[in-house]
């Protein structure tokens, strides 16, 4: 009755599914420049805002005079925290349970902080028009040091906050601390180390940095005064959540509000927070009556719009004299900035800074974090990241180089001896996370014999005994590297951000010639989504992913989501994804038992189509089934073939790799070279290898920045020095090395297709491996701790500071 | 502030622009223009995004003032292929995943056209070298200096072959 039914494989290929390295769609719009970004976006009237912003890290604002810069021509308005007052808009409501100003109301507490907001007819008036802004200052004392925030005497920063003895995460002890989080067992930890044959101790610092997305924040906002509806369109990792929050603060019903995501140049975390511009071009274009937009320059995002890391974390590890490791202990003092709007999940104040434990069997293990206020700018955004899991990973990375220092064993060693094994998941942490999945051992394993670790030690030896006759002045370090990610946020039991479950969602229609249109509560902002999610659904509905559109980012027409950061999009909305592809497959099933007069269990799925058992012969494809769902009377059966899942997945996925990085350090000038960098990563199913590989190489390029030199500094007055692309370092083409990418293939268990994301494993396991590759090095001349960022200049005073260059 | 009458040539065809002397050539483009395919990532000529060619050499057009662009020939992203013929560059950029946010590929692409004008068999280390001013945090530039190598080769194959 048809004609010849191609082969299977034939059929597979041609539907571009899983596992395939599938070009991307999203390609032709942005090679050709026509991608649409939010600074793309131009409306009839449009006006452009911008802010005055604080020269200082803590002073009272003693007076904002705004008639000159009113007065100069093509200036509209200029709104302060008063205007902002009668709406109850003057402060907002941060992700973290804080309060923040979105104009300064009595005082400034960081550098750059939004004092005034200029509209006018363009970014040049703007400009005019903030120089003319006159702003009194006072200047305040500074807290700069985390360690000097509850000293006598200190400056009290939060002065809205000052006699609150209770924060959002439990009771506060000084008006500048925030909160005290804690997890695992203390008593049995302190026990277990203080009776253990090997203690090692150190204090690990990962420093204060930023995402630096290429495009920085920005924003659109129409309020169309008629119709009483607002649209936005601005740079937003999580758009349903913006809506639903904006609602809330506003008073504007959510039906009314329309929150739109266009294409985004990178996010990196950057893109989750609501920020003062935000609200700004919303509270703006209410009084104007015009549209106003909003972007911010790159100091502006630099200086203000959020920060990552920050964590000085204290540890304790011990172990046996042969090396197994018996318990951990930490204490993490936060620097939270001026206000706390670290963007994790509420019960989570320190974030997943408790899978800390790593990919070790540690059998004990406590953990405390204390949030400190300082004056610098708000934040804690993930950058490339699960909620502080890469501070996590760096911690325990360190902490076992510095033990296997302590038990002068080799740390592959010391790593392959702790590691949980095969056997014992899904794995109960001491800190209470349950990890789903995982082979350490091995991916170690081929991990080491890729590099042919042993031979380079040998060579390590060698160069050394080069060094010391004084026939070299290079060092070789060998930074080794296993992590665990814990990603997928998350469980709607124990996840949410300001009370909206982390759950995530698809919906799927399918048209009547047999093509589809999906839609996801995520947004891609360079991952891919368009081309990778097709890929899921063609290989669940049998519907070629050429012939699916995606589409994500607005809020009227996609599905609530939490929106995309933390690795989340695949684990969360691409099982979404899998389910309503099967909620679609199980109606076309009872539409072809139907159309082949079998009964639904007669019937087997084969690639595109439904086949009656034992019948290869009698069978219908996806695309025939679409078109009878739509024109053909079914009993029992509603027309269309449509579908919708939220999917609240019952547990995080524990993504993980090893990775290998062989460095040469010149002593004399500090300078690094990166010689071998070797990442394998296990993310479970591979959806598209091609854009997995891509992630890898930019994680590890981000994660390279991080180590090697980016990072928001500031000098004891709170001046940020590190404000411009000229300060804050980001890799060129000409300093980032080639990498060599591997993999294993460990499914997660509860996923529906075993997928647990990728995105940023490569920056959590890569700091770690560089920063591992700079201690390595110095290790027997009696290095065991140095703080990130390791530019030339650090390296040289290690270097120094060790006496090498006496030798 | 007065306007001045701007005149260019840019994606072959003849422009006049009534503008502040003051504004950067990136803005004349975006918004007088409507090419937003020119990105602005920083505005201290930093990260490329901008990057434009501009008689025959690339510049980074949020470093150029409109008044400086006066009687140039300037060519942008949207003046390099169409949808029905790519450029060869934009066909390598997609074969080699050289792009992912795609926010500074206009830019990587105008510079990597005019550099393989520069050095027609670029080793990687010359790629790596010529295209040092255009930044990007996504791709970690592997899939980059491959799609621009890739290019050069496949001009030089049509070159030979013609």
């Amino acid at each position: 009755m048809n004609e010849t039914i191609p082969p299977k494989e034939e059929r597979m290929t041609a539907l571009n599914g899983l596992g395939t390295s599938r070009k991307r769609v999203e390609d032709a719009r942005f090679t050709q420049g026509k991608g649409n970004y939010v600074d793309d976006i131009k409306l009839q009237g449009m006006l452009f805002g911008d802010f005055v912003r604080s020269p200082y890290a803590h002073a009272r604002v003693k007076s904002i005079k705004t008639e000159a810069a009113l007065a100069i021509p093509g200036v509209h308005a200029v709104i302060t925290a008063a205007d902002l007052e009668p709406l109850k808009l003057h402060w907002m409501p941060t992700l973290a349970g804080d309060v923040q100003m979105v104009l300064a109301d009595g005082k400034v507490l960081f550098q750059g902080q939004e004092v005034a907001f200029v509209v006018a007819d363009n970014r040049y008036a703007a400009d005019d028009g903030i120089k003319a802004v006159e702003v009194e200052y006072e200047e305040l004392p500074v807290i700069v040091d985390p360690f000097k925030a509850e000293l006598d005497g200190a400056p009290i920063l939060r002065e809205d906050i000052a006699d609150k003895k209770e924060g959002a995460h439990g009771p506060r002890r000084h008006p500048n601390h925030i909160f005290t989080w804690e997890s695992g067992d203390r008593q049995a930890t302190e026990a277990v180390i203080s009776e253990a044959d090997v203690v090692a101790e150190e204090m690990v610092y990962y420093h204060r940095t930023h995402p630096c997305p290429l495009e920085t924040c920005g924003s659109v906002a129409s309020m169309d005064k008629v119709n009483g509806k607002l649209t936005v369109w601005g740079t937003f990792q999580a758009p349903h959540a913006v809506r639903t929050v904006a609602s809330l603060i506003s008073g504007i019903a959510e039906h009314n509000i329309r929150i739109v995501s266009p294409d985004i140049g990178g996010g990196f975390g950057n893109k989750v927070g609501v920020y003062p511009g935000y609200i700004c071009s919303i509270v703006a274009s209410i009084v104007t009556g015009a549209p106003v937009k909003w972007i911010e320059d790159k100091m502006d995002n630099l200086m203000a719009t959020a920060f990552a890391r920050d964590y000085w974390m204290q540890g304790k590890i011990s172990a046996t004299k042969e090396g197994k490791i018996t318990g951990l202990w930490c204490h993490t003092t936060a620097d939270h900035g001026a206000f706390d709007a670290c963007a994790d999940p509420t019960k989570f104040p320190a974030g997943f800074m408790n899978i800390c434990t790593g990919s070790y069997d540690i059998p004990t293990a406590f953990l405390s974090v204390d949030g400190i206020y300082t004056n610098k700018a708000p934040g804690g955004v993930a950058y490339r990241c699960s909620f502080r899991v890469t501070e996590a990973a760096y911690f325990i990375e360190r902490m076992i180089e510095v033990l296997a220092i302590k038990l002068g064993m080799d740390s592959a060693e010391l790593r392959e001896k702790n590691f949980i094994r095969k056997d014992q998941f899904p794995y109960q942490s001491a800190l209470g996370w349950e990890y789903d999945s995982g082979d350490y051992h091995t991916a170690w394993d081929k991990a080491l014999k890729a590099v042919n670790y042993k031979e380079l030690r040998k060579e390590q030896a060698e160069r050394l005994e080069a060094f010391h006759k004084g026939e070299t002045r290079k060092l070789i370090g060998i930074g080794l590297s296993h992590f665990t990610e814990i990603v997928g946020a998350g469980p709607v039991k124990n996840c949410d951000i300001l009370g909206l479950g982390m759950f995530d969602s698809c919906e799927i229609r399918i048209h009547p010639t047999g093509s589809a249109i999906a839609r996801l509560g995520t947004i891609s902002q360079g991952q891919g989504h368009a081309t990778t999610f097709a890929q899921i659904l063609a290989s669940e509905i049998g519907i070629p992913a050429e012939d699916i559109t995606l589409e994500e980012g607005d809020t009227d027409t996609a599905p609530y989501g939490l929106g995309t950061y933390g690795s989340r999009s695949t684990p969360v909305a691409g099982a979404a994804t899998a389910m309503a592809g099967r909620k679609i497959r199980a109606k076309a099933q009872m539409i072809a038992a139907y159309l082949l007069e079998v009964h639904d269990n007669d019937l087997e799925w084969d690639v595109d189509r439904f086949v009656v058992k034992g019948n290869p012969e009698r069978f219908k494809t996806m695309k025939e089934i679409a078109f009878a769902s739509y024109n053909q009377a079914i009993p029992n059966v509603e027309p269309g073939l449509e579908a919708v899942s939220y999917y609240d997945p019952p547990n995080m996925t524990y993504p993980f790799g090893a990775y290998i990085c062989v460095m040469e350090i010149d002593v004399d000038t500090g300078t690094t070279e990166i010689r071998q960098v070797f990442a394998l990563d296990d993310c479970g199913t591979r959806i598209n290898p091609m854009i997995i590989e891509g992630q890898v190489h930019g994680g590890l390029t981000e994660a390279l920045a991080i180590a090697m030199g980016q990072e928001i500094a500031y000098d004891e007055m709170g001046n940020v020095t590190t404000g411009t692309l000229m300060d804050f370092f980001v890799p060129t083409a000409w300093e980032t090395p080639n990498y060599q990418t591997d993999y294993t293939e460990t499914p997660s268990p509860h996923h529906p297709i075993g997928a647990k994301g990728v995105g940023e494993s490569p920056n959590v396991g890569g700091v770690p491996a560089f920063s591992n590759a700079v201690h390595d090095a110095f290790k027997s001349f009696g290095l065991t701790q140095s703080h990130m960022p390791h530019d030339h200049w650090r390296i040289w005073t290690i270097a120094n500071k060790l006496g090498l260059h006496e030798m | 502030m007065e306007k001045i009458r701007l005149n260019m040539t840019v994606n072959g065809k003849d422009v006049e622009v009534l503008t502040e002397p003051r504004q950067l050539l990136a803005h004349v483009l975006r918004e007088e223009l409507n090419l937003t395919g020119t990105h602005i990532g920083c505005e201290t000529s930093h990260c490329g995004a901008c990057t434009v060619d501009m008689n025959d050499m690339s510049v980074k057009s949020c470093s150029v003032f409109a008044a400086q662009a006066q009687g140039a020939n300037i060519t942008t992203i949207e003046g390099l292929g169409t949808p029905d013929g790519l450029h060869l560059l934009q066909e390598m950029f997609k074969e080699h995943h050289g792009l992912q946010c795609g926010y500074c590929t206009p830019g990587m692409i105008t510079r990597a056209y005019r550099f393989l004008q520069e050095n027609g068999s670029p080793t990687e280390e010359d790629v790596r070298f010529g295209m040092s001013g255009n930044l990007c945090r996504c791709t970690g530039y592997q899939n980059i200096v491959k799609a621009i190598l890739a290019t050069a080769e496949k001009m030089n194959e049509m070159k030979e072959s013609a």
